[in-house]
This record gives structure tokens, sequence and C-alpha cells, in this order.
């Protein structure tokens, strides 16, 4: 099967790309520029980078973004394994509603899990406030915080319960894909079952844990309606900063995070990429040596 | 021991029950309850009156996705005949933007398709703003391009094409090549391989791409306040107005989040009679 | 008399500089069943998929009924292929799946009479035809499964019935039953070969089994390292190979160093040999192959050569005895018994010794001294026996 493309076909997917990437490397561009607006261009200048390490609010939230979907990221990730395993040892009568349970945050429509959430806690801090002025009231011993707000543990509970699904949708097939023998051969070898977790499974489905773990950390990074209905007023994700800053003015700084964003983002996929293909490289080479 | 390793997954059902399934069924209570906590109909009823904004959303969600799959499927079927190299390279292309934030992604369009942005700026140094005063007898400074539907669309279509292109991507990559062989074998040009093998087998792909397109389509606020100025409201907008902006309505917020849900469970339920479940999570 | 189908002139093949194919020429007649048979990696699938259409060759000619058609495509070449796996569409039914080539096909419009216009096959003709390919595989009643509902066997069927309902002249098949259990491998060759008979076209198999070979084929095309070693039927491959790796590739052999004294007469072990073949230099060096089965254990004093067994097995139709011959070890296949340990004579007709030309495989075949590693320590106690006894072999 030949696996020539016309040249229209080439075109056609650089035109793509290009569309996909435009928008970013304006903005990129732009976030050197002196001038104050995105769409003039008044010379060069990193004024909006430094500018930008003295904006409190933006670096606050770059802080609080990074911080929680990085917490939520290793949290889900652990527990998203955990619970995967659970799941592969179940009974399909059991799994099978559990697994659509498990769906439903990352089918559901953002704003639909993020308008849910908000109600249930708003109701939970309803019935605490209740709870606490009860037992404030009838002993001394332990005072409880009577008033509850929406904050960064609320965002960090509402990331990680959309994290988990796809940990758990990344580490599934491979649990699936192992040899049940495998298993069985450790423990015929002497491990006993939480060994063979260790030495057996855990090995074979570390590609998926991985890919799993970065899917999570991806759709964290990602996202914005979530954040908006469940970080209260007390803590602020990235992305709702600028939609609070687009509502008034914008200036160039946000030019500047982008661009340092992605730039990070791109020199961590290409050490990734890298190490990847050396390892592919050694692989084949120790095949053919063989 | 398969039984000892099941009960891994009690913490992580609790943590379901709680976080998934009760947030859930508050939704469902307020949706059907009054402002002073009867049971009632009414929040329904009203959501009649919002029709406009109903049609707005699907039919903008709809042109959105149908775009996206005009784009995204010729795309998929290019890069799976690429070499290996190219397609890592591609993938990662395309799944770059994605670390980037939705909302910078779609903070980018502004200056670009604002009335002096960059878009407008080019069409006024190559004269195409000058000609179509001749051509229609107009006076115009500018074309407007933001705050218009359309510009809603191309949010929609560049925060989610490669939604689309992924699932289809991973579906025709995964082809057994000796059915395309086979089918060449017995006859079929190019063409018709297409037509006859490629394109029924890559159907799973192909809605689990309109899926995960159509969905956060129709339920978007973000792109629409952004590029859409907020002057033609879409389910996503009335939605955020009834629980943090000016109308404070759960009841009637919860109402139409759980429309949007059905919509969703009808989606899945499409899905899992054509397709795998694990098209979802497609990523890598 | 058979003509000539199909031609492969000088083909040279290359993946990435390395090469696979090296200067094959080879003619297929018409109604032939012609095996390519040769171990992994020797070329006969790249051949095949040449003749198919799904791989260009570097460089050479592939002529169809004397039309050069290097750049023809698949789909308008008038041959059909069964895949190794049999590539049936999920998507469809058996009986879609049958019919899948004749909707491809577009033919002379008979109502036109300048005979431009091509026209479909008609429905009638497509269920009429579908249905009789699923009488000819006994699989009727199964139109409408889907292959994943049908067992291993079954799907090859559909796969051979879906290459022959559109007539082809020629059906590649690339190791078809590869994934079949025993028995029904040993079923589907009597059926191909029936089946071929019946339909009576030209049959290219491609398989590494030799029995297989040796079972269906009329012609058999011996193949190793991108070259062809010997062309011919299978009495013939099986009689008279024509070097080493033939012979050992084969069924079993023998290959000992041997000396062509003058014709008919060919002198092993110091020991000369009456012998069939001529046509040798004096005293030139060659390959001397012998049978299992062709070998008579007889008692020391009638052997022509003496030597000591050292591993017997028993294997139902006979037993595989390993004999030593001052270290070379000889199999031999017989149903009388011998003991381990046991003195035996051998003797050998002369239509037993089939003699070959040295070439870059001597040496590297026929010797079964990895049969019976154990008693190599035997071996070294009855070497010293033999040279006293040297006297013996006369």
């Amino acid at each position: 099967m030949k696996k020539n493309n016309s040249l229209l076909n080439r075109l056609f997917m650089v035109l793509v790309f290009v569309f996909l990437y435009a928008p970013i490397v304006l903005l990129i561009v732009f976030s050197f520029n002196a001038g104050n607006s995105n769409t003039v261009w008044k010379g060069f200048s990193l004024d909006w980078y430094a500018k930008l390490l003295h904006d409190r609010l933006i670096m606050q939230s770059v802080y609080t973004t990074l911080l929680v979907s990085l917490l939520a990221t290793v949290i889900a990730t652990v527990a998203g394994t955990f619970a995967a395993i659970g799941f592969y040892a179940m009974r399909r009568k059991l799994r099978d509603p559990l697994m659509t349970i498990n769906n439903i945050p990352m089918m559901n429509a953002d704003i639909v899990t993020g308008v849910s959430l908000c109600l249930f806690f708003v109701a939970f801090f309803g019935l605490w406030s209740d709870f606490a002025s009860w037992l404030n009231g009838v002993q001394h011993l332990v005072r409880l915080p009577i008033r509850l707000t929406m904050g960064f543990g609320t965002l960090l509970i509402a990331h990680i319960c959309f994290n988990i699904p796809y940990v758990i949708l990344s580490v599934g097939p491979k649990l699936r894909q192992m040899d049940k023998n495998l298993v069985d051969a450790a423990m015929d070898l002497g491990c006993t079952w939480m060994q063979a977790f260790r030495k057996v499974i855990l090995p074979e489905i570390k590609p998926g844990i991985v890919s799993g773990a970065l899917t999570a950390f991806t759709m964290s990074i990602d996202d914005f309606v979530i954040s908006y209905f469940t970080a209260g007023s007390s803590a602020s994700t990235l992305a709702m900063t600028i939609y609070g800053m687009t509502k008034k003015r914008v200036t160039p700084e946000i030019n500047a995070i982008s661009t340092l964003l992605f730039v990070t983002v791109l020199v961590l996929l290409a050490i990734v990429n890298i190490r990847e293909a050396r390892q592919e490289r050694r692989r084949s080479a120790e095949l053919h040596r063989v | 021991m398969k039984n000892k390793l099941s009960h891994f997954a009690i913490p992580y059902v609790i943590w379901m029950a709680l976080f998934v399934v009760a947030p859930i069924l508050i939704v469902v209570i307020y949706a059907f309850s009054s402002a002073s906590g009867g049971f009632t109909v009414a929040n329904f009823a009203r959501m009649g009156t919002y029709a406009v904004v109903f049609t707005r959303s699907f039919k903008l969600a709809i042109i959105a996705t149908i775009i996206c799959l005009l784009i995204g499927y010729p795309v998929s079927y290019m890069m799976s005949k690429e070499g290996p190299r190219f397609q890592r390279i591609a993938m990662v292309l395309i799944m770059l933007p994605m670390w980037m934030n939705f909302l910078l992604r779609t903070y980018s369009w502004m200056s670009i398709l604002e009335n002096n942005g960059l878009l407008n700026q080019l069409f006024q140094k190559i004269g195409l703003i000058a000609l179509y005063n001749q051509v229609f007898g107009t006076d115009l400074q500018y074309f407007r391009l933001i705050n218009t539907q359309g510009a809603v669309v191309l949010g929609m279509v560049y925060n989610y094409l490669p939604f689309m292109i992924l699932p289809i991507y991973s579906v025709i990559i995964k082809l057994d090549r000796s059915l395309i062989e086979a089918a060449h074998d017995l006859g079929a040009n190019t063409f018709n391989v297409f037509r006859r093998v490629i394109l029924p087998l890559s159907l799973p792909g192909v809605l689990s791409g309109i899926t995960m397109v159509f969905v956060p389509s129709v339920s978007t606020f973000a792109i629409s306040k952004m590029l859409g100025g907020g002057t033609e409201m879409m389910l996503g907008d009335l939605i955020e107005q009834q629980f943090l902006g000016g109308a404070y309505n759960p009841q009637l917020g919860a109402a139409i989040s759980l429309v949007m849900m059905v919509i969703v469970v009808v989606c899945m339920w499409v899905m899992n009679r054509f397709g795998e479940g694990e098209e979802q999570a497609v990523m890598m | 008399m058979s003509k000539e189908l199909i031609r492969l002139r000088d083909l040279c093949m290359a993946f990435d500089d390395e090469p696979v194919l090296n200067h094959i020429d080879l003619y297929i007649n018409d109604k032939e069943f012609l095996t390519l048979l040769g171990p992994s990696g020797c070329g006969k699938t790249t051949t095949l998929r040449i003749i198919g259409g799904f791989a260009t060759p570097t460089s050479g000619d592939v002529l169809f009924d004397g039309v050069r058609i290097n750049d023809v495509p698949p789909y308008q070449r008038q041959i059909n292929t069964v895949f190794q796996k049999y590539a049936l569409f999920p998507h469809l039914n058996v009986y879609e799946n049958i019919a899948f080539g004749l909707r491809m096909q577009r033919r002379p419009d008979p109502n036109d009479p300048t005979g431009k216009r091509k026209v479909k096959i008609p429905e009638e003709e497509i269920n009429q035809r579908v249905m009789e390919m699923l009488e000819v595989i006994s699989l009727k009643g199964f139109e409408h499964r889907k292959p994943d509902a049908l067992s291993g066997g079954q799907q090859q069927r559909v796969a051979i019935a879906r290459a022959l309902v559109n007539r082809p002249k020629v059906l590649l098949l690339d190791e078809p039953l590869g994934a079949l259990d025993l028995k029904l491998r040993k079923d589907m060759q009597i059926e191909l070969k029936r089946i071929q008979q019946q339909v009576g076209i030209t049959f290219i198999y491609v398989t590494h089994d030799q029995e297989e070979a040796l079972t269906m084929s009329d012609t058999i095309v011996v193949m190793d390292k991108g070259c062809i070693q010997q062309i011919g039927t299978p009495e013939d491959i099986y009689n008279e190979p024509k070097n080493a790796f033939v012979a050992d590739f084969i069924g079993e052999s023998n290959i000992i160093d041997g000396i062509m004294v003058r014709d008919k007469v060919v002198k092993m072990y110091g020991r000369e040999f009456a012998c069939l073949d001529g046509g040798f230099a004096e005293n030139e060096p060659v390959d001397v192959v012998i049978r299992p089965e062709d070998i008579d254990i007889v008692p020391v004093e009638q052997g022509q050569l003496v030597g000591t067994v050292t591993n017997v097995t028993f294997k139902g139709m006979q037993y595989d005895i390993i004999v030593d011959f001052r270290g070379f070890k000889w199999l031999i296949q017989t149903t009388d018994h011998s003991p381990v340990g046991a003195r035996i004579g051998i003797k050998i007709d002369p239509d037993g010794i089939h003699v070959m030309k040295k070439s870059q495989y001597s040496g590297m075949f026929g010797d079964y001294s990895s049969f019976s590693e154990e008693y190599d320590e035997l071996d070294d106690a009855s070497l010293a026996l033999d040279e006293e006894e040297s006297g013996d072999e006369e």
C-alpha cells in the first residue's frame, strides 16, 4: 500500500495546522509588543513580561492553577489506578453500572458538572452550618467553623472529580490487555497478592498510568467552566482571571503568560518525545543485535 | 485473589456516590422545585419562553459539529496515510493547543476578529473592504467579524477540532491493512475502498468525535460571551445567569441543566449502540 | 497442452537496500497448482504480492498472458487473493463479503450496440453466483452471519469463496491454512486441491510446510534467501534434490561428503557405492543424499558400512534410529527395531543414493548429531573400539 499523499492533501493538512496555530503565534508575537494592544505593533519590548511578574493577581492565579492541577493529577492518578484495579477484579454485573456512573463527569457538559457540584457544595455548606451551630451550642471542647465557603478545597475536589475517570479509562484497557496468567505465575512462584500487585500488575499497567496522568493534567490545565463554578470568590485559576479581565480591559500581560505557558509545554513535550525516540532506537538496536 | 482486589474500588465508589451521584440528584430535586420548596414542573414550562435560546444553541452547535467533521475527517484520513514520524509529530501538534487553556485560545481570536483587529487590518491593506464598498455601494471601515454568530462558531470549531480529529484518527489507524488490500484485490479502486470499507469501519470514531464536539458546543458559555459579545444568548449563558448572574433562579438553571444531561444521555446511547466504550479517553 | 499464463522475468526486489528477491525467473501455466515453498524470509510471500499487485519489483517484469502488468493496480488484474488472516470485512455478513467483488465489476452493456457503456452485474446474477459459491464451500444457510460468528475453518472457506466467485484466472493463496489445527488442515488441503481441479484455474500457493506442498502441488518452487533453488514436480524435488538445502528442506535426508569416482560409482567413507547418477567430472567432490527410508539394516557381516546405534525413537509408523558412523550421525527410518548400542550394518540400493553438486549449502545440513548428545560419551568409548576393528569395514 503506497503511502503517497498528493500535494493537495499535504497542502490541506498544512492549512489546518496553520489555522490551529496562527492565533497562538500571534499571541506570542504580540507579547513582545511595546504598545498596549494586540492589534497594533509598536516595536519590540519585554515590558509585559516584567509587568507580568509584578502583577500579583495573575501570578497568584497561575500559582493556583498549577497547584490545583498538579495536586488533582497526583491524587486522581493514585485513586484512579486503585479504582481501575478494583473494577477490573469485579464481576461484570457489578462493574458495568459503576463504569457508567464513572463516565458521567467525562461525558457531561462541563457546565452541568460545574453547576451540579456548585449546588452540592452549597447544600452541604447549609447542612454543615446547621450541624456546626448545633455542635458548638452543646459543647465547648471543639469549636467548628460555621461558615464554610467555596475556595481552593472545593476547586480541588472538583478537579479530582473530573480527572479520575480519565485515569480509569486509561488504566482499564491496559489491565484488560494484561495476560491473566502473569498474576497466577507470580503467585505460583511464591508471591502474596500484595507482592503480585507490586511486581507484576503495576509494571504492566505503567504506560496506562502515565498516559492517564498526562490526560488528567491536560484536562485540569485546560478547564475553565468547572473551575468557574466551584472556586467561589476566594480562589481563582488563570482562566477565571482572564475571563474576568476580558469583561473590562485586557493587557498584553495575558500574551506574556500565554507565551510562557506555551514554551514550557513545548519544551516538556519535546523532552518526552526525544526520550521516547531514543528509547525506541535503543530497543530496535538491541533487537537487531540479537 | 481477585475478590480481594475488587475492594480497591470501594473508596472510589463512595467518592462517586458523594460527588457524582448526589450532585446530580440535587440538580434533579432543584429542577422540580419551586422557589419556596414545593414540587413543581413550572420550571420546565418556563423554559419554553427561552425557546429562541435553545434553537440558537442547537443551530450553532450543529453547524460547528458539521464543520469540524468536514475538516477533521479528511485530516484524520490523510494523517493515517503518512509515515510514523509525521504521525507522531502531527499528534503532538494537534494536542499542544489543548495544554494552553481553553480561555487563552478563545481570547486569541478576539484580537484577530476585532473591528480594527488583524484580519480587518489585512483586508484593508489588500483592498478587500474598498472592493466590497464599490460592489455593494456601502461605506464600511471594517467587516463586523467579532460579536457575531459566525465568530462563536469559529471559536467552537477552533477549540473542539482536536476532539474530532483524535477519535477518528485512532480508529482509522487501527484498521487492518489487509482489509484494504482485500478490497483492492476484489476490484475496488481507491474511492470505492474508502466508501465501502474505510468509511463504514470508521463510523465509531466519527460518532465519538461528533459527541465530543456537539456536547461542549451546545453548552458553551465563555465562547459566546467573548466572541459573541453577550448580545445573543446561548444555553450556557442562560444557565450561568441563573446561578451566578443577575437573574438568580437556581431552580430554572437546574431544569435547563437537566435537559442538557438528557441530551448527553441520548448521545451516549447512540454511541454505545454503534461504537465502543473506550473511544472517549482515546487521547493517547 | 497448458499454455503459459504468468511469467516472472529477472525479478529483483529490495526493501530499504536489503535485497529480498534475487533475479527470479519463473513461468506459471494455466490450470497449474504451483507452490512457492521455503523458510520464513525466503521471498515467497513477496513474490506472491508482486504477482497480486500489492508490491512493485525494483526491477524485472511481470507478464500476464504476454502483457506486462507491473504498473497495473490490483483491482484491475484478473487475479484474486486469499489472505493469510482471511481479511474478511467485519462490518459485512457472509453474503455481502462474497458478493463484494461482484458488486465492483462493470461490464459492457448488452443493450448498447457500441459496447462502450458499462453496467453493473444485475442483482439476480449476483445472488445466483453467491449462493452457488456457498454451496461449493458447504456453508449454505450462513449468509447472514458476520465473520466474528464463524470458526477459523469457516472464515477460511468464506475467504476462498469471496475470491473464487469473481472467476479469476489465477488464485493466490498466502499460507491460508496456517491458523487451522492439524486435522482440519489436512482436510482443507484435499478440499483445496479438489476445488482447484473442479474450477480449473491456476492456484499459486505459498507455504513453509513441505508436506503440504508435496500433497497439493503440480509444481513446487523451492526458494531460499530470495533465490529459486529448484523447480519441479513433487517427485522430482523429493527424489532428486539439486542441493543440500532442498534435500534437507523436503523430508529427512542424510547428506554425506562424497567423491564421484566415475559415472555410477560414488565413494563415501573410503568405500565405493553403486549408484544411478552420472555426468560429473572424475573424482569430483559431491554431496550424497540418502533418504532415511532407503537404508536397510542388515547383519554386520552383510553391511556396506558398520556403525553403532545411539538413539531409537518410536514414531508410530516407523522407528527413527540414529546411527553413528565415525562421528557422523545418520537417521534411519525403518519398521525394524534395533536396540541402543547395537552394532549394525547398513545396505543401500543404488537407486537410494542421489548425488548432487557441491553448493553454498554443503556441510550445513544432513547430520543428525543434535539428536544424541547424551550418547557422546558412548561415542568416545566406541571410537576407540572402531579403530581396533577397522579391519571389519570392507
